[in-house]
């Protein structure tokens, strides 16, 4: 996804004759990429919104409660997204990560509703924490057996997985008997966001500040390390250019989520039960950041660090490059491929507690389709089919293009056949921009 | 070449065979230290395949290997890296997406005390090599799927002479060269030949192998023809090894 491929200022900076905005590009190092999508997921917001202003007399898009929730809506398919990169990079396809996200949710609704209120008493404090690893490891270990089938049984990961689509969608069924399994635990439910499910304006003022100062940490550090070993430096300003604008990201996220107030009538309820008076003109609670959101941020950070700072990461680019070099290197492909996808089992699992708790209840339908999703995001991304390229942040911000455009388009009145045919095209568009980009960057 | 020390690397009646092929049948070569051994032959005549089983990225049938006098265990590539033995692939085996620096260190990454890869240490590291083997090369922040091929080369050649190899094997390493960088590999080898290093060198060009080499060892079918003093033989009498197969001095074929 990147828009930038149409202006000519962002490709050309290695040419000799260097215009302002590239010899800010390359002072900052900052990825033309990174700037095409965030550009493109810009340019989408403010279309709905202009769009909603003037045929609807209303835009709805760039509101506090649209965004927060887009957020909300963005974390299941944007966690799922950050593990299908891997699986692409090193030229794999994962097909069953939507039902077995639906298997996990049942698994975890079983453990939580028919068996553990019965061992333990309904509402003991254990029962969401044992549902949830039982759905981690649940989808840990049949996306390690995935894993093992591809790499120690040469079957295609196309077929493993897409029998993998049904297998786990049936087992899914069977398990829940077809029925619909709630209420979940009250607990779990917060993991799935709602006003209870969110940390407040406090907290979310916490989590900021720590964010920024971890910015500023890594800009400082990363300029002593380049000291240490008398690498060229960035200039000072460009330094203090990216950690002032990711404070400002951060700071402006953390506005945002607070300057959405819980509903009227929970605030009621709230008030009620806690023996507030609410005040004259009543009163303003902050939803802050919800959990779900918190979970994606926290996912795609720990699997950025993964990529690009640890072996496993190196190693899943170089499988991705060059199968046969990674395994004369004395890389065990076959075990990475392993542990690559009990990786995506895993995810697919976290994600399978987001969603069913954001339902309050686990179904054997759950996550239908969202495999779709998941390789739509990372595909945007820039995550490429071949093999060896692709970034958590894109898939993330892939997850995010793609449901602004289904929110959007709820939001303006399109009916559903107009938003698969959007969506559906933008992923070719997406691709083919791509393809334009790269071989423009050579 | 006086042969009354230890060989670096000693195989013995190595054989391996795929789907009732004999790739490799019965064949035995050795190396001593600051030594060339040229491996000769047609293609499909099994040098590769021999050398792939000292590298590790294959496993022999039956046979034995030594290195310094004693036997060596060598399963996959980690084991022969254990042994100091480098591999120099003809494609050259590396991952067009990452930069020299992650290539060279594929497999052996620096890490920073706390576990995590050390990109700018091996940066370093690899600046330094570079400075000696190829002091033209520049890019460094790019993925060698950028490089031409003498800077490729140069990266393949860097990661075996930085983790101090003592048995390097070389298949074909001057293929895909132009006649500057050609030069740059012979200087290169005779440099690392004065170090006490044993090279094994997979060539079809015989002008290398005469140049280059104190013995070439010619195989044929899978079968080991025999191995010669360089320095004994003429172009013919290689060339007669290779093609007919049989040995200096001999008039019927040996194999």
């Amino acid at each position: 996804m990147s828009d930038s491929t149409t202006t000519p200022t962002s490709t050309d900076t290695r040419q000799p004759a260097k215009s302002a905005v590239s010899r800010f590009l390359q002072a900052t190092e900052l990825d033309t990429r990174l700037i095409g999508m965030i550009g493109a997921l810009a340019l989408i917001w403010i279309g709905f919104h202009l769009y909603g202003q003037l045929v609807n007399g209303f835009g709805a898009f760039l509101t506090p409660r649209n965004l927060w929730n887009l957020s909300v809506q963005t974390a299941s398919v944007g966690i799922m997204a950050c593990g299908m990169v891997l699986v692409i990079i090193t030229r794999h396809i994962d097909l069953s990560v939507g039902s077995l996200l639906g298997f996990c949710a049942v698994t975890m609704g079983v453990t939580q509703v028919w068996i553990l209120p019965g061992l333990l008493g309904i509402g003991h404090p254990l029962i969401w924490i044992i549902a949830v690893i039982v759905g981690l490891i649940t989808g840990t270990l049949v996306g390690a057996l995935h894993g093992w089938l591809v790499a120690y049984r040469n079957i295609p990961a196309f077929i493993v997985t897409l029998g993998g689509l049904l297998v786990w969608r049936g087992a899914a069924f069977l398990i829940a008997r077809g029925e619909t399994i709630s209420p979940v635990d009250e607990t779990f439910k917060l993991l799935g966001g709602g006003p209870f499910g969110a940390i407040g304006a406090t907290g979310s003022w916490i989590v900021g500040l720590i964010g920024c100062a971890a910015a500023i940490a890594m800009v400082f550090f990363g300029r002593r390390q380049r000291l240490r070993f008398g690498f060229a430096l960035r200039p000072v300003w460009a330094d203090v250019f990216i950690a002032g604008l990711s404070c400002s990201a951060i700071i402006g996220a953390v506005l945002l989520v607070n300057s959405y107030p819980w509903p009227k009538g929970i605030v009621k309820r709230y008030a009620a039960e806690n023996n507030i008076i609410i005040p004259e003109g009543g009163l303003f609670i902050s939803h802050g950041f919800a959990i779900p959101v918190l979970i994606l941020v926290a996912v795609a950070i720990i699997m950025t660090i993964v990529m690009s700072r640890t072996r496993f990461g190196r190693y899943v680019y170089a499988i991705g490059g060059n199968p046969e070099a990674a395994a004369l290197a004395g890389i065990n492909t076959k075990l990475m491929t392993v542990k690559i996808f009990a990786l995506m089992g895993f995810l697919a699992g976290l994600s399978a507690a987001v969603a069913s708790a954001r339902l309050g209840s686990a179904t054997n339908a759950l996550g239908t389709l969202d495999e779709l999703y998941v390789i739509a995001a990372a595909v945007i991304g820039g995550t490429s089919l071949a093999g060896g390229v692709g970034t958590i942040y894109g898939a993330v911000l892939g997850a995010l293009v793609m449901q602004s455009l289904q929110t959007g388009m709820v939001l303006i009145g399109f009916d559903a056949a107009i938003q698969q045919i959007v969506v559906g095209s933008v992923l070719v568009l997406a691709v083919y921009l791509d393809n334009l980009y790269r071989r423009a960057a050579k | 070449m006086t042969n009354s020390q230890t060989p670096l690397v000693d195989m013995r009646n190595i054989r391996i065979s795929f789907g009732g092929v004999h790739a490799v049948d019965d064949v035995s070569v050795d190396l001593y230290p600051g030594e060339v051994v040229g491996l000769l032959g047609h293609n499909g005549a099994g040098k590769s395949t021999l050398i792939k089983i000292l590298s590790g990225a294959y496993q022999m049938d039956s046979g034995e290997i030594y290195v310094d006098g004693k036997q060596a265990v060598i399963r996959n590539p980690r084991d022969a890296r254990a042994h100091n033995i480098e591999t120099i692939y003809q494609t050259l085996a590396l991952a067009d997406n990452l930069d020299a620096a992650s290539n060279l260190f594929l497999g052996r990454e620096l890490t920073t005390p706390l576990g995590m890869v050390d990109d700018d240490a091996m940066e370093a590291e690899t600046r330094k090599i570079m400075a000696r083997l190829n002091p033209n090369f520049k890019k460094f922040k790019d993925p060698v799927s950028a490089l031409s091929g003498g800077q490729r080369q140069s990266v393949a050649i860097a990661r075996a002479v930085y983790f101090n190899a003592r048995i390097l094997i070389m298949d074909e390493p001057t293929a895909a060269l132009g006649p500057h960088e050609t030069q740059m590999v012979s200087e290169l080898i005779q440099q690392l030949k004065a170090e006490g290093i044993g090279i094994f060198l997979i060539s079809h060009d015989i002008h290398d192998v005469m140049e280059l080499c104190d013995r070439a060892s010619v195989m044929k079918n899978g079968k080991l023809v025999g191995t010669v003093d360089v320095k004994d033989v003429t172009d013919d009498d290689l060339l007669s090894m290779i093609i007919l197969g049989k040995r200096p001095g001999e008039d019927t074929p040996a194999v």
